[in-house]
């Protein structure tokens, strides 16, 4: 089946555009399955409580329940939720994208003993599992009177914690030539001036890049909030699903209508971040394939 | 000009101003002292470090200051509230002997990562391969089977226990249709596993991305050369495409062990929300890192969390070295 790929040019022939043609209609099948969860959630979501329930059920509500988002939205703490989900999110890109900036110009910038050591050691901390260095950054947090707090959740990404957010930055900022630098340099230009004119402006690309990747890994994230938030008011919207669902389920059945209406508006802004940003995100990961 | 004579100034710079500078203050107005300090603070390396600061720190607190505490609070009875008090290897006696969820948690997470990792990275390589090359609506395409992996576990993970519910869900009104009497899923000690397994295969678009690019790399000679030489399909692909993409194949086999033996997110989601309990029914979907969660932060059995932590950790040492180790034998460096 993967045959026609290898097809030489001059052989090209009917039978290799039928092999062609099956392979398009298997992407499609294979499309259509991938989607087909999606689809669901979407129909659902606009479906009445009694229709969630029919047995078999339809595929199409009768009349889309547009109203199942309002309901959901004010039902569910929805709005507090999602300003803590987007104040968590804007304060790691901020972060990230500062001390990455710092760290990668730092990195390529100078020409010092124990540099290349400085960017082993923090690559290092990629192996690192996450549940390995947890119970004591709890403790430090508790001692910190940090828990309850977003804190825990933003302060590491101003500290450089996104090691991989530096090592992409570090690769894009190699390829500006040095020349740039001595140039600004003679000018009379300061460090931080030449990385915030000169590196900044020419790695857009790149930031961009590891912005949308640090949108999509905070605005996801569970297992942050699942530890250091305990407040309801505090939650994001991972927790607050996750807490609707215990509510609502106890009583008469889960609504799935509203819950799939939740899980819908959950996934909006990563389906927009990523068809803004789709090409820096295909590279992005790429290069952490073939360069990693 | 000004700035060429005077060091640089910098916001992380701690020496103090000296005092009193007159306008216009240039070199000449520092007192000796000084001066030489302030070349030290404009030399090379101490921008290096200073630019380097926040992640140093970072590195310090956030990681390396934790890591060897949760190797010493393994060794204690901790619970957050009192002090940790020293007793020895008891913790990890008490996990290899006792405990009993720790081995069905390494029994499922050995079953999990055993299914999830083959099946993913052979899907995305199926259709890596279908994908690479000019087609109506390729982009379309990849970015169809792509998208799932980005989306939140949080929100997948109960469209999919919608999806698997045992009455009312989708999957077994299909199977119901083609004759199928479907199994109760995330509520079946035999099922809850095999589900979660192919909930996660929903996620290969990762791999998927990393293989494409790793496929463009091929070069379309050695096609050729081989269906000159009479090879077929197969052959072509597994004495061409394979060793080629061998390192790109590597590396989402060790990133893919490595995610397996973490994973948190979506079991902890699915088990909780479709009402069996994190990790249930009856533990069926206990991943380690499941088990490691509650034992430290829904019983405070801090300290067996850390020995939890740690064993993971090696076992994930020495799967990723064992992964090294084979390298040589199948992976072809150009």
């Amino acid at each position: 089946m993967t045959d026609s790929k290898f097809a030489n040019p001059a052989t090209t022939s009917r039978t290799s555009n039928k092999r062609r043609w099956l392979i398009w209609l298997c992407l499609l099948l294979g499309s259509f399955v991938m989607l087909l969860p999606l689809a669901w959630m979407i129909l659902t979501s606009l479906k009445t409580f009694p229709e969630t329930l029919a047995d078999p059920p339809a595929w199409i509500p009768a009349h889309f329940q547009w109203h199942n988002y309002l309901q959901a939205i004010r039902g569910f703490q929805f709005s507090r939720y999602f300003a803590n989900s987007l104040l968590v999110t804007i304060g790691c890109i901020a972060g990230t994208l500062v001390t990455a900036s710092l760290s990668a110009y730092a990195l390529v910038a100078y020409k010092v003993r124990g540099k290349n050591i400085v960017f082993g050691l923090l690559l290092a901390t990629l192996m690192l599992p996450a549940q390995v260095t947890v119970i004591p950054q709890f403790r430090m947090y508790v001692g910190l009177h940090w828990i309850n707090t977003f804190r825990p959740l933003i302060v590491p990404s101003w500290f450089g914690c996104d090691v991989f957010s530096i090592f992409l930055l570090r690769q894009f900022f190699l390829q500006i030539p040095r020349d740039y630098i001595e140039a600004a340099r003679i000018d009379g230009a300061s460090e931080l001036r030449i990385l915030t004119t000169v590196f900044i402006p020419l790695a857009k690309p790149a930031l961009l890049t590891i912005a949308v990747f640090t949108f999509i890994g905070t605005w996801n994230d569970l297992w942050n909030p699942l530890l250091y938030l305990y407040d309801e008011k505090l939650y994001t919207l991972p927790l607050g699903l996750m807490q609707f669902i215990g509510i609502a389920g106890t009583a008469q059945g889960t609504p799935w209508q509203l819950v799939m209406a939740i899980a819908t508006i959950m996934m909006i802004p990563v389906v927009i971040v990523f068809f803004l940003a789709q090409k820096r995100f295909i590279e992005g990961i790429s290069a952490a394939g073939i360069k990693g | 000009m000004q700035n060429a004579l005077t060091p640089t100034p910098h916001p992380l710079d701690a020496v103090p101003p000296p005092p009193a500078q007159p306008l216009g203050g240039g070199l000449l107005d520092i007192s000796a002292p000084v001066a030489r300090r302030r070349t030290w603070f404009a030399s090379e390396s101490a921008k290096f470090w200073l630019m380097m600061t926040p992640a140093l720190l970072g590195f310090i607190i956030f990681n390396v200051g934790p890591m060897l505490t949760s190797l010493y609070l393994s060794f204690t009875k901790y619970d957050v509230v009192s002090a940790p008090k020293w007793i020895g290897v008891n913790n990890y006696l008490y996990l290899l002997r006792h405990d009993p969820a720790f081995w069905p948690s390494v029994k499922v997470t050995t079953i999990y990562a055993s299914c999830s990792v083959p099946l993913s990275l052979a899907i995305a390589l199926l259709i890596a391969m279908l994908l690479n090359q000019r087609m109506f609506a390729r982009n379309l395409f990849r970015t169809i089977f792509f998208l799932p992996a980005l989306l939140p576990a949080a929100a997948s993970g109960v469209v999919w226990v919608w999806i698997f519910d045992p009455t009312r869900g989708l999957l077994n009104h299909i199977l119901a249709s083609v004759g199928i009497a479907g199994p109760a899923w995330m509520q079946s000690t035999t099922w809850a596993l095999p589900a979660l397994i192919i909930m996660s295969a929903w996620g290969f678009g990762r791999a998927m991305v990393i293989f494409l690019a790793g496929l463009q790399e091929v070069p379309r000679q050695l096609y050729e050369a081989a269906e000159l030489d009479g090879a077929g399909a197969w052959n072509r692909f597994y004495h061409v495409t394979i060793p080629v993409i061998s390192p790109v194949l590597f590396f989402n086999l060790v990133i893919g062990i490595i995610d397996a033996l973490k994973a948190f997110d979506l079991a902890f989601v699915t088990s909780t929300a479709a009402g069996a309990g994190a990790g249930g029914p009856a533990r069926a979907t206990l991943l380690y890192t499941l088990n490691l969660y509650q034992k430290s932060f829904n019983y405070f059995h801090m300290g067996l969390g850390a020995a939890m932590a740690w064993l993971l950790f090696l076992a994930i040492l020495l799967l990723t070295a064992i992964n090294f180790g084979l390298e040589k034998r199948w992976v072809h460096t150009s």
